[in-house]
C-alpha cells in the first residue's frame, strides 16, 4: 500500500534542545551511526581473495582505468555498522504495526528457512529443466493453492509486485479487446483506489476516469454504470476497498461491466480479509493480482522484494505472459518460446527475465502448507474480528466515517474528533511513535478527510490489541480535552525528530560525496 | 494453529465487545451466495512445521542446486560466493519486518542503507545519481527505455542484437506499447553496426556490456553516434561484478545505466528476487522511476534521511506518475550494499581478476576439445562456444552425467538456426580446476 501525504506538513520547524548533552553524541543503546564511506579507509578489505594474476589480453581493451572509490571495511566493522543501522527501525518483530492497507503481519521463519534450501535458493533459472522439476513442482502447488483460494482457473506468475501484477492484467485485458478486434481506451477506477491503479492503467496506455463513492463509502452504482460504454475497457475495484468496506453491490457490478464488453480487474491488496471464506472467481472477477508479501506473509523487508501472480478468468487466461508451465507425461515443463504453445495460447508478452520470484513463492507455500485451508480461513476471521474490535473500542473517541456497521480487516476514522484541538492526523499519528507503535497508514484513501486507517491482522493477542486501544483512547481524550504538548513536535524519543522533507527535495542530495580537501575519517 | 494468538475465549469476548453473535454477522456485506464452505476448497488442512518442513525439503531435494555438480551456467544471473554476514544481517528482525520506510523517524536504518546504496550503485556505473533500486535487470532495462521515450519525446527504441533476449522481450512488451521498439540482428562473437540504424524518431540504443554471448563491447563509439542524432545510450550489464574490472558505463558516455544486481549479495533463487540498478545523469533525475532516499536534516539539526521528490512517484501523481512502481527490492538491495561494502575496492577488484582469470582458463581448456571453438574474442567471466552438435542436446547429455554446462543460446533464441551450435558458458570465483577438467573431460565425451 502506499501513503499519502497530500496537505500534510513537510517542513519540521523547530525545537528547544534540552537533552542531556553525551560526550559521545551516543544515548545509551541508540548509537548514531555514520556512512559506510565515511567509516571506510584504504586497504581494509571484509573478505579475504588472493591477488590473482591476469592477463589483459581478452578484455577488448575496456578494462577500468579509475578507481570506483568504494570504502574498504573489515567483516566486524561492516556487521558493527548494519546492526547499528537496523535498530533504527520499527519492525513488526518488536511490536504492533497497524498499518492499513498494507498487512504488517508475522512473518514465520520457517518460511525463510525454507526459501533458504540450496534446491531452491542456489537453483539456476536456465539450468537444464530436468534438474528443476522440483523448483517447478513448487510454482505448479502454489499456483494449484492461488486458484482454488480465488476460483479462478488460471494465474500467472511472472509479475514481481502488485504494482507489475495490475500491469500484467490489464496487458491481459488489452490484448484480450484487441483479439475481439475492438478499440477500448478507458478505465474506470473508484476514487477511493490505491495511487498504482491509476499509474498502471496510465503506464498500460489507457485512459483513466474516475468514480465517485457514495456516503457509505461504496462505489456509486449508478455514476459506474452511466459511465460504462463501447469505450471502457475495464473497471480496477479494489474489494474489500481501501475504506475497509466490502462492495456489497460487486455481483452486479461485475454484470454490468461484462454486460458493457468491459474486464473486471480487481486490486486484490486486501484478499487477506476473504481468502477462505469467498472466491473472487465467484464474484464475477476477470484478473486479481495477489501481493504474496501481504496475504500469504513473505516479508516486507523495508519495501520489497514482494512479488504478484495475477489470476485469470477464462476469457484472459489465454492471454497470459510467458513463461507458461506445463505438466505432461515428461514431467513439468516450462514453455518460454511462441512456437511450442499449448492449444489456444496467445501471450501477449513478457513481464521480466525469468519466471517470477521463486524466493517468495517458497516462503508462500510454507505459509499456505503451516496453515491449511482452515488457517488461512480462520486467518481472515482473526483479522476482520481483531479490526473490528478496534472499531468497537475506539468509535466513541475517534470518528469512524463509516462506524455504523462492520469493517472488514481495518478499521477507517477520520479526524473530526481533532476538529478544534489543533491536532492533526499527522500530529496524532507521530505522537504513536512516542508510544512505541508504528502509526497507522494516514491521509489514505483520499475519501475521507484526515484519514487513518488501522489493520491490525491476525497476528496480535487480545492483550496485545487491548494495550494499543488503551493507549490510542487516552491520546485521543487527551487531544479533546486540549492537552496537547505530546502532540506538537511529536515524535521527541524516537532516533530522529521529524525531518525536513521540503529542504530534502528543494535541493536533492542522493549520495555521499567526498569532501574536497577534508580528510576521511580516520585516515 | 501456531500463528494465531487469539483462542477462542478471546474471540468471544472480542464479539461481545463489537455486540455481535459470531464472525459470520462481521461478513454480512459479502453476498450469502458467495460465501462458500471449507469443502468447497480442495486443498489441505493445517500442518506442523515439521510436516511442511519435510514436504518442502523433499521438493527441493529433486533439484540440482548450483553448487552441488561443476555448474557453469550465466546468462544473465551467476553463481558466486555471498559472505555468511550477509545473510546474517538481512534476517535481523527490524530489516526483514520492517515497512517501506514512510515514516522517517523510525525508519533510519532503511533509509540510510539506501542512501549507502544508491552512493555504491554511482559510484560502479559511474554514473551521477542511482535510484533505490527496481525489480530486477530485465524491468530497470524496460524502465530505462521509457525514460528515454520521456526525455526525448521520441517512440523509437533500438536494441542491440547482444541485449539478453528475455530483457528485449521485456522492453518490448511494455516499451512497445505507445512506442516503436526495434531489435538489431544477432551477432554472437561480434559488434553489430548499430548506429547505422539511429534516425530522428529513436529516443535510444540499448546496448549490453558484457552482452548475452559475453562479449566486451566498446560503448563510446555508439553513445557518440546516438548524441549526434539527439538520441540517448541506455547501457545494460547483467553481470555488475564486471564493473570492478571493466571501464563503467558513464565513463563511456552512457545516459541511463540498467544492471542486474544479484551477483553481489544475493542468491540464484530460479530467477528471483533480484535486484535491478538504476543511474543515470543528474539532469535526467526528475524523470527517473522508482524510490529515492535523500539526506536531510530533522527538527533538532540532526543528519538523517527521508524518500524524496516523490512528487515523481504513483502515490502522489496517480495517473501522471513516472512509472507505477511502488516497490524496491528492498532486501536484495540492502545484501547487496552490505556485500559491497565487506568487498569495498580491494575485495571488488580482486573478485572481477578472479572471475576472469577462470573464465580465461575454463575457456582455454573448452576451446582445445576436438571441433569446439571459441566465439567470444573479450569476455569478463563468460563466453560462447561453437560445438559440432546442437547445444542443447549437449547440455542434456552433460547434466546426465551430473555437470551443468551452461546455456544453450537455443533456449534464448529458439528461432535463430546459427545460435543451434551456441553454448553460452560462464566462471566464477567459485569454479574450481576440478570442474573446468571435469567439464572439459566429460565434453569431449559427448561430442
Amino acid at each position: 500500500m502506499t501513503m499519502n501525504n497530500q496537505g500534510r506538513p513537510t517542513a519540521p520547524g523547530t525545537i528547544e534542545a534540552n537533552e542531556l548533552a553525551t560526550i559521545s553524541g551516543d544515548r545509551g543503546l541508540d548509537h548514531e551511526e555514520p556512512l559506510i564511506f565515511e567509516i571506510g579507509r584504504e586497504g581494509h578489505c571484509g573478505v579475504d581473495l588472493p591477488d590473482m594474476q591476469m592477463s589483459e589480453s581478452r578484455l577488448g581493451g575496456m578494462r577500468r582505468r579509475a578507481p570506483i572509490g568504494l570504502p574498504g571495511l573489515s567483516e566486524p566493522e561492516v556487521i558493527r555498522h548494519y546492526v547499528r543501522l537496523s535498530r533504527m527501525n520499527y519492525a513488526i518483530d518488536s511490536g504492533l504495526y497497524p498499518l492499513g492497507s498494507c498487512t504488517m503481519k508475522h512473518n514465520p521463519r520457517l518460511n525463510e528457512k525454507m526459501a533458504r534450501l540450496p534446491g531452491f535458493g542456489d537453483l539456476h533459472p536456465l539450468a537444464p529443466q530436468s534438474t528443476t522439476q522440483g523448483a517447478l513442482e513448487l510454482i505448479s502447488e502454489l499456483m494449484k493453492w492461488l486458484t482454488t483460494l480465488t476460483g479462478m482457473p488460471a494465474v500467472a506468475m511472472s509479475p514481481k509486485a502488485g504494482a507489475h501484477g495490475e500491469l500484467c492484467g490489464l496487458l491481459a485485458i488489452r490484448a484480450a479487446i484487441q483479439a475481439r478486434g475492438e478499440k477500448r481506451n478507458r478505465i474506470l477506477v473508484p476514487e477511493s483506489a490505491h495511487g498504482t491503479n491509476p499509474a498502471t492503467a496510465a503506464f498500460a496506455g489507457f485512459v483513466i476516469d474516475e468514480v465517485r463513492g457514495t456516503a457509505d463509502g461504496r462505489v456509486d452504482m449508478v455514476e459506474l454504470e452511466g459511465k460504462l460504454g463501447p469505450d471502457v475497457a475495464a473497471i480496477m475495484l479494489t474489494n474489500p476497498n481501501t475504506c475497509g468496506l466490502f462492495e456489497r453491490d460487486i455481483r452486479h457490478m461485475a454484470d454490468a461491466t461484462h454486460k458493457a464488453g468491459a474486464y473486471f480487474y480487481c486490486d486484490g491488496a486486501n484478499f487477506n480479509a476473504i481468502a477462505g471464506r469467498v472466491r473472487p472467481g465467484d464474484l464475477g472477477i476477470d484478473a486479481m493480482h495477489i501481493n504474496l508479501h501481504k496475504t500469504f506473509s513473505t516479508p516486507h523487508g523495508g519495501g520489497g522484494p514482494g512479488a504478484g501472480p495475477v489470476v485469470l478468468s477464462a476469457a484472459l487466461a489465454p492471454f497470459a505472459p510467458l513463461p507458461l508451465l506445463v505438466h505432461d507425461a515428461d514431467g513439468f515443463r516450462l514453455i518460454e518460446d511462441r512456437e511450442q504453445l499449448p492449444q489456444g495460447a496467445q501471450p501477449f508478452g513478457r513481464m521480466c527475465a525469468f519466471h517470477g520470484q521463486m524466493g517468495m513463492f517458497s516462503r508462500a507455500l510454507s505459509y499456505m502448507l503451516s496453515h491449511g485451508r482452515d488457517g488461512v480461513r480462520q486467518a481472515s476471521e482473526d483479522a476482520v474480528l481483531s479490526a473490528n474490535y478496534i472499531l468497537a473500542s475506539l468509535k466513541d473517541v475517534m470518528s469512524a466515517p463509516f462506524g455504523d456497521g462492520p469493517c472488514m480487516h481495518e478499521a477507517l476514522f477520520d479526524d473530526h474528533f481533532l476538529d478544534g484541538t489543533g491536532v492533526t492526523t499527522l500530529d496524532f499519528a507521530k505522537a504513536m511513535i512516542d508510544e512505541g507503535y508504528h502509526p497507522m497508514t494516514m491521509y489514505f484513501p483520499l475519501v475521507v478527510h484526515g484519514a487513518m486507517l488501522i489493520e491490525p491482522t491476525e497476528s496480535e493477542s487480545k492483550e496485545s490489541l487491548d494495550r494499543f486501544i488503551h493507549v490510542l483512547r487516552e491520546m485521543a481524550l487527551e487531544a479533546k480535552a486540549k492537552k496537547t504538548e505530546r502532540f506538537a513536535g511529536a515524535p521527541r524519543l524516537a532516533p530522529r525528530r521529524r525531518l525536513d522533507e521540503t529542504a530534502a527535495a528543494r535541493k536533492p542530495i542522493l549520495r555521499w560525496k567526498k569532501k574536497e580537501g577534508v580528510p576521511q575519517a580516520a585516515e | 494453529m501456531r500463528y494465531h494468538p487469539l483462542t477462542a475465549a478471546d474471540r468471544a469476548a472480542m464479539l461481545a465487545k463489537i455486540g455481535v453473535g459470531s464472525v459470520d454477522a462481521l461478513f454480512k456485506d459479502v453476498p450469502k451466495e458467495a460465501v462458500v464452505p471449507l469443502s468447497a476448497f480442495d486443498l489441505p488442512d493445517t500442518q506442523g512445521e515439521l510436516e511442511v518442513d519435510r514436504k518442502l525439503s523433499r521438493m527441493a531435494a529433486k533439484n540440482t542446486a548450483a553448487g552441488a555438480a561443476p555448474f557453469f551456467c550465466g546468462a544473465g544471473a551467476y553463481k558466486h560466493h555471498v559472505p555468511a554476514a550477509v545473510d546474517h544481517l538481512i534476517q535481523r528482525s527490524e530489516f526483514l519486518t520492517s515497512y517501506t520506510p514512510y515514516q522517517p523517524e523510525i525508519a533510519q536504518g532503511t533509509l540510510q542503507y539506501m542512501f549507502e546504496f544508491q552512493t555504491q550503485v554511482a559510484l560502479l556505473t559511474g554514473m551521477e545519481v542511482a535510484n533505490a533500486s527496481l525489480y530486477d535487470g530485465s524491468t530497470a532495462t524496460a524502465e530505462a527505455v521509457l525514460m528515454a521515450q520521456r526525455v526525448t519525446k521520441r517512440p523509437k527504441a533500438i536494441l542491440s542484437g547482444g541485449l539478453h533476449p528475455h530483457y528485449a522481450e521485456t522492453v518490448e512488451t511494455v516499451a512497445g506499447l505507445s512506442g516503436i521498439v526495434t531489435r538489431a540482428p544477432v551477432t554472437p562473437g561480434k559488434a553489430e553496426d548499430i548506429a547505422k540504424l539511429i534516425d530522428s524518431d529513436t529516443a535510444c540504443v540499448v546496448v549490453q556490456s558484457p552482452d548475452v554471448f559475453g562479449l566486451i563491447r566498446d560503448l563510446k563509439p555508439i553513445a557518440a553516434a546516438a548524441h549526434a542524432k539527439g538520441a540517448l545510450l541506455v547501457a545494460v550489464v547483467t553481470e555488475v561484478i564486471s564493473l570492478g574490472l571493466l571501464e563503467a558505463p558513464g565513463f563511456q558516455d552512457a545516459d541511463i545505466v540498467a544492471c542486474e544486481g544479484q551477483s553481489i549479495g544475493n542468491g540464484l533463487n530460479f530467477g528471483g528476487p533480484y535486484v535491478g540498478l538504476f543511474a543515470t545523469k543528474e539532469k535526467y533525475l526528475r524523470q527517473m522511476p522508482g524510490r529515492l532516499t535523500g539526506e536531510t536534516a530533522d527538527a533538532a539539526g540532526k543528519r538523517g534521511y527521508v524518500l524524496t521528490l516523490s512528487t515523481r512517484e504513483q502515490h502522489i501523481r496517480r495517473e501522471k506518475a513516472t512509472s507505477n512502481i511502488c516497490t524496491n527490492s528492498g532486501l536484495c538491495c540492502l545484501a547487496f550494499t552490505i556485500h559491497l561494502s565487506l568487498l569495498g575496492e580491494e575485495g571488488l577488484t580482486r573478485l572481477a581478476r578472479i572471475n576472469h582469470a577462470k573464465a580465461s582458463a575454463l575457456a582455454d581448456k573448452l576451446a582445445a576439445v576436438k571441433g569446439v571453438s571459441l566465439v567470444t574474442p573479450a569476455f569478463f567471466n563468460e563466453f560462447t562456444l561453437k560445438l559440432p552438435k546442437p547445444a542443447a542436446e549437449v547440455v542434456d547429455a552433460l547434466a546426465a552425467k551430473g555437470i551443468i554446462a551452461g546455456v544453450p543460446a537455443s533456449r534464448l533464441l529458439p528461432h535463430d538456426p546459427a545460435a543451434k551450435a551456441l553454448l553460452i558458458v560462464a566462471a566464477t570465483e567459485t569454479t574450481t580446476d576440478e570442474d573446468a577438467d571435469a567439464f572439459a573431460a566429460a565434453l569431449s565425451e559427448v561430442l
